[in-house]
């Protein structure tokens, strides 16, 4: 059974359809990336498999739970990261974990937690005194101290220095290599390529691509773009076999290729084409 | 039920914490009583409020125990709960295995237990400076004790109602302080009541304040001192039944209007 069924998900605000027919799943331990432009319904969906809002229409299970039904057993069983949170800040960090173990029925141990975010140095500082990267670990310590089945990540890193977001990409793959479902969003290619097992790219309330993210779009074609310097100008061309193309151009060229470059669309270049091609510039 | 329990007292534990760490609400909902004690009781000291000796500042503690009632709970949540509905406090509870009910909880044991300290603190302060007698009898005590309990009571649920009311966390205080002010000037905490235009005594007559205030006077104060309420007497019963009247409908009143989410986010 799939952790996360969305089948014709639709969400309205007024006259603003939020969310538009969407359908997806995420497998028992697997991490699906919501990835898209501000506004583009990614927090409303979240939001729906939380619990937090209820879906107009379509048939949502997460657990093989209805969220609208969710008790407070279905609820022991998710961890929430919600977007940047100012809350608990007269309370230390170690305080809040803490006090948070104390809600489900199974929790980690909070002294670990701590440390498994990186916050064991900081664990008698006031939240209120934190950085905003240090900040989010603590939202991210709160969200798994109740150890469990579905994480749900929104925006975990921003705010993080490429140090600081490369030990929580770590951490994040620590929960999934236990059997931790994850739906995360973020605004960060190289975080959905480095994380996710698929990628969903939602755009004006629709699914618009979903697929591994070696196999978004594009990618899986194989086209790649040559470049190089010839007569004093560049030069580019785009070619499916470009090993074969490059030969041929150091022996049209005799020798070493000046300023010479394969280049495959990363998932940024793909992302955005994906984007772009929408109609009426949904971005 | 145990779970609710359970976590009810967890809550109690984290939002004393929390009450007592934030200087604007410790200053603002717990010192502020005791700051007045301190001034009025120094400036009024020895004026009479026209009944034997009782001084003003024997009369103005009782208005101040009872502003107290309103302090640490309606002026507390209707404060804080619209802080923490923004500040995401709120949305992060909805999603914990927690039943709402504890989170009420622990408002509750929050505003009983500040109020108990700040009582202690302020009679402490009024017996050692202000030549204040603790009643001596068990009854007394007893007044004092229900009086408390349907005071807090009623003013906890009316907090909980209007927290609804403050658009932003931010501007809460400005709206609810004045409500505050003026049931105290109109109650007979920062006057003598009887010496009140009339008008101003029957409006306040609709509030829980007046009611408090009336019997702490009759805890804190000899017994003839009745003399100078206005109907002559100290009216208990009809305070008690003002109080739970509040009590009931602020009950329904949070019931209908408590809000978990911010206005405008469905």
């Amino acid at each position: 059974m799939n952790a996360i069924s969305v089948r014709g998900l639709t969400k309205r605000y007024g006259d603003l359809v939020a969310v538009n027919d969407i359908s997806f799943e995420v497998g028992q331990g697997e991490c699906l990336a919501l990835l898209g432009p501000n506004g583009a319904g990614k927090t409303t969906t979240t939001e729906v498999l939380e619990g937090f809002r209820h879906a107009d229409s379509g048939e949502v299970r997460v657990l093989g739970v209805d969220p609208r039904h969710g008790g407070l057993d279905w609820k022991a069983r998710l961890g929430i990261v919600l977007q940047a949170d100012r809350d608990l800040g007269d309370l230390t960090v170690r305080e809040a974990v803490r006090h948070f173990a104390a809600y489900f029925p199974s929790p980690r141990d909070p002294e670990e937690v701590i440390e498994a975010v990186g916050l064991g140095s900081k664990a008698k500082s006031r939240n209120d005194r934190l950085s905003g990267g240090q900040r989010r670990r603590l939202d991210v310590a709160l969200g798994i101290i109740g150890s469990p089945e579905v994480l749900f990540l929104d925006e975990p890193t921003t705010g993080f220095d490429p140090a600081a977001r490369r030990e929580f990409w770590a951490l994040i793959e620590s929960f999934k290599a236990e059997g931790t479902t994850i739906l995360l969003t973020t605004h960060y290619l190289d975080e959905a390529e480095r994380l996710a097992d698929r990628v969903a790219v939602i755009a004006g309330g629709r699914i618009i691509a979903c697929d591994r993210p070696s196999q978004l779009g594009d990618r899986s074609d194989g086209i790649a773009r040559v470049s190089w310097i010839e007569d004093g100008r560049e030069r580019q061309s785009t070619t499916d076999s470009p090993t074969a193309y490059v030969l041929a151009l150091a022996q049209r060229l005799g020798g070493e290729v000046p300023q010479l470059s394969v280049h495959r669309p990363t998932l940024e270049d793909t992302y955005l084409a994906l984007i772009d091609d929408l109609p009426g510039g949904e971005s | 039920m145990n779970r609710t329990l359970y976590l009810g007292r967890k809550r109690v534990g984290i939002e004393l914490r929390q009450f007592f760490r934030d200087r604007e609400s410790a200053i603002f909902n717990f010192a502020l009583p005791m700051i007045l004690l301190v001034i009025f009781g120094s400036v009024f000291a020895e004026q009479s409020v026209g009944f034997g000796d009782v001084t003003f500042s024997q009369y103005f503690l009782a208005g101040m125990i009872a502003s107290g009632v309103l302090y640490t709970s309606f002026q507390n949540l209707a404060i804080a709960i619209p802080m923490e509905r923004e500040d995401g406090t709120l949305k992060r509870l909805q999603g914990l295995p927690m039943p709402k009910a504890s989170y009420f909880l622990g408002k509750v044991g929050l505003v009983f237990v500040a109020y108990i300290a700040q009582v202690t603190v302020l009679l402490t302060v009024g017996v050692l400076f202000y030549g204040i007698d603790l009643p001596s009898s068990a009854g007394k005590w007893m007044t004092f004790a229900w009086v408390s309990v349907l005071g807090l009571l009623s003013c906890t649920l009316l907090g909980l109602a209007f927290s609804v009311v403050p658009k932003h966390g931010r501007g809460a205080s400005a709206i609810v302080a004045p409500i505050v002010l003026v049931l105290q000037f109109t109650s007979g905490v920062f006057f003598v009541f009887n010496q009140l235009p009339s008008w101003m005594q029957n409006f306040a007559s609709i509030f829980p304040l007046k009611w408090l205030t009336q019997a702490m006077r009759y805890v804190f104060l000899p017994d003839g001192a009745s003399a100078i309420e206005v109907s002559g007497s100290w009216q208990l019963g009809l305070c008690a039944l003002v109080l739970i009247g509040w009590t009931i409908g602020g009950f329904i009143l949070a019931m209908l209007v408590f809000r978990w989410t911010p206005r405008g986010s469905s």
